[in-house]
């Protein structure tokens, strides 16, 4: 488990850049994510590893392909200060875990080995034992996560056909 | 307690009397929107979670603009997808090329957003509407998929930034200046999870095309949203392009809003937003003179009849710079056709101007203007973060269409007002 820190305001732009957008299958999407601001990212990547980052990730595009692609890349969770409205919304909707935690944002490492629990939001880092609180989501959110995904949770409640 | 424009629109929309800040709603759609990149994600999820009907065909718009006409087989791959889910489902409004602009110039000018509305679009500058009084905003491709299956929509209900403006933009300042000035002042996250919501004697000095350059450029202050009130102006561009009934709303008068922002038009000079934020803006008289290899007029913010008239005015008898390429796009076929027949393509070929048909193209680094490594554009599009349009060490300058066209006459930043 690894932990990638970024700064401030990474963009979908370099998550994943346009040029990439015109084959969209998550194979594709791995092999190109955060590209333009790490090019080691998408080759050292491994499934559980950790993105940690400042405010308003995942700003710009709407596209879905950014959390799509760091889906794709095994990435267990972003922990982020705030994340820009879309990305949020996007992520939730395709069930993918995101927590935003302004205090463990600061002061996770890369290098640290760190823990999570989605359910209660808990988020620990087991080098220096140091715990933190995300924001809980609301229930309605955890809905949509809960049945894996917005038009899952749409067709469970029969308002999509 | 009062509501601002956006909350009272969400309310109706999801039938209640009143929502607060905070709330999550869910709310019914007029319209759901989606291009040719976000489209094919949206159907893929749409077919993988086994639906087999649209809410409404009328209230569906897919427009095929970003790599169109197609710029390699990949892309044409996505058109084919998108234009089948069309033909499939009879969705009325699919512009493909021919008939298509780009989309946040294009739906207004068909008359598919109006005052009161609820629009989601798969395209982060679906806020381009709120500047005809609707409350419209970008979402993803599953967002898409689900609004074009059950004509709803999840919400949180945002609080508001207060924009006041006063007084009256001066010659060569233009809307562009006004959401650049903004955004440099709160920065790329200073109305995240918010709207912005423009009011003040300064609106009605603003036209139609500055209102959508500002609310276009929302999402880059982090806005869930970006609305002006109606008046005089918006009746008037609605007027032959809207049929259907619409309600425009107004804040009431104590709604509360988290902050005010107050914009003397008046005061404002011709800005820019140097690389690679939206929010790291200057005026342009302090970085003139900083080389620049391209230029691009045109995209969702800029390529609307006034951009080019303000652009061909300067670029009159001119020649562009050696050494300088200068691409212009005209943002939907009427728009091609009005300046045609003004003679403004005269103008910018006889410039030395590149004219293209209407494509996003170099905006998201597509094509019609990729950079070079080292590279740098003067562009009027709406982001100029790294790798943008190209290489990430190439560099992106947003501009409005007036400081473009001066500077692709000198091959340096320019300031119209000095230019001229």
């Amino acid at each position: 488990m690894k932990v990638y820190k970024y700064g401030d305001n990474v963009d979908t732009d370099v998550i994943i850049p346009a040029r990439y957008l015109n084959a969209p299958d998550e194979k594709s999407l791995a092999s190109h994510c955060m590209e333009d601001i790490d090019a080691s990212f998408a080759s050292t990547v491994e499934a559980g590893d950790l993105i940690v980052a400042g405010s308003n990730f995942g700003c710009g595009s709407s596209r879905e392909h950014a959390p799509l692609s760091i889906k794709a890349c095994g990435v267990k969770c972003v922990i982020a200060k705030s994340f820009a409205r879309i990305f949020y919304r996007n992520a939730i909707n395709i069930g993918f875990p995101i927590m935003e935690c302004p205090e463990a944002a600061e002061a996770i490492q890369p290098g640290s080995a760190v823990t999570v629990d989605f359910a209660s939001g808990l988020i620990k880092d087991e080098t220096t034992g140091k715990t933190w609180q995300a924001a809980p989501f609301p229930e309605f959110v955890n809905g949509i996560i809960e049945n894996g995904g917005l038009l899952n949770s749409l067709k469970a409640r029969g308002a999509a056909k | 307690m009062g509501m601002t424009m956006t909350q009272k629109i969400l309310a109706k929309h999801a039938g209640l009397a009143s929502v607060s800040a905070g709330q999550l709603i869910e709310g019914r759609l007029d319209l759901v929107l989606g291009n040719d990149i976000t489209t094919p994600v949206a159907i893929t999820e749409f077919d993988k979670a086994g639906l087999t009907q649209v809410f409404d065909k009328e209230k569906i718009a897919i427009v095929l603009d970003h790599y169109t006409p197609c710029k390699d087989i990949k892309a044409a791959q996505l058109c084919a997808a998108a234009r089948s889910f069309a033909q499939r489902f009879s969705i009325t409004h699919f512009y493909d090329v021919g008939q298509m602009g780009v989309e946040h110039a294009l739906i207004p000018e068909k008359g598919l957003a109006a005052p009161g509305e609820a629009i989601i679009g798969a395209d982060s500058h679906t806020c381009t509407y709120g500047a005809l009084g609707a409350f419209s905003t970008g979402v993803g491709s599953t967002d898409m998929a689900a609004g074009m299956a059950t004509g709803l929509s999840w919400f949180k209900v945002p609080s508001a930034i207060k924009v006041t403006l006063t007084g009256k933009l001066r010659p060569y300042v233009s809307g562009k200046d006004v959401i650049l000035h903004l955004i440099g002042t709160i920065g790329v996250d200073g109305a995240l999870y918010k709207s912005l919501e423009f009011t003040g004697d300064g609106v009605a000095e603003l036209e139609m095309d500055d209102r959508f350059t500002i609310c276009n450029m929302a999402i880059e202050a982090g806005a869930k949203n970006g609305i002006f009130p109606v008046d005089g102006r918006t009746r008037a561009y609605l007027d032959g392009r809207v049929a259907r009934p619409w309600e425009a709303v107004e804040a009431d008068p104590d709604a509360e809003y988290d902050s005010e922002v107050v914009i003397n038009l008046s005061e404002l000079e011709p800005t820019v937003a140097l690389p690679h934020l939206p929010s790291n803006t200057r005026p342009v008289s302090a970085v003139a003179g900083t080389p620049i290899q391209q230029v691009v007029i045109g995209s969702c913010t800029n390529g609307r009849l006034k951009d080019l008239r303000e652009a061909a005015a300067i670029l009159k008898g001119k020649t562009v710079a050696s050494g300088v390429r200068c691409i212009v796009i005209p943002a939907t076929q009427a728009i091609y056709l009005q300046a045609m027949e003004e003679g403004l393509i005269q103008t910018f070929i006889e410039a030395g101007a590149a004219v293209s048909t209407p494509t996003c193209g170099p905006c998201l680094g597509g094509h019609m203007g990729v950079l070079a490594d080292g590279e740098r554009a003067i562009a009027t599009t709406n982001r100029n973060f790294v790798g943008r349009m190209g290489p990430v060490s190439s560099e992106i300058i947003l501009a409005s269409p007036a400081v473009a066209a001066a500077s692709a006459i000198t091959g340096s930043v320019t300031d119209p007002c000095s230019f001229s």
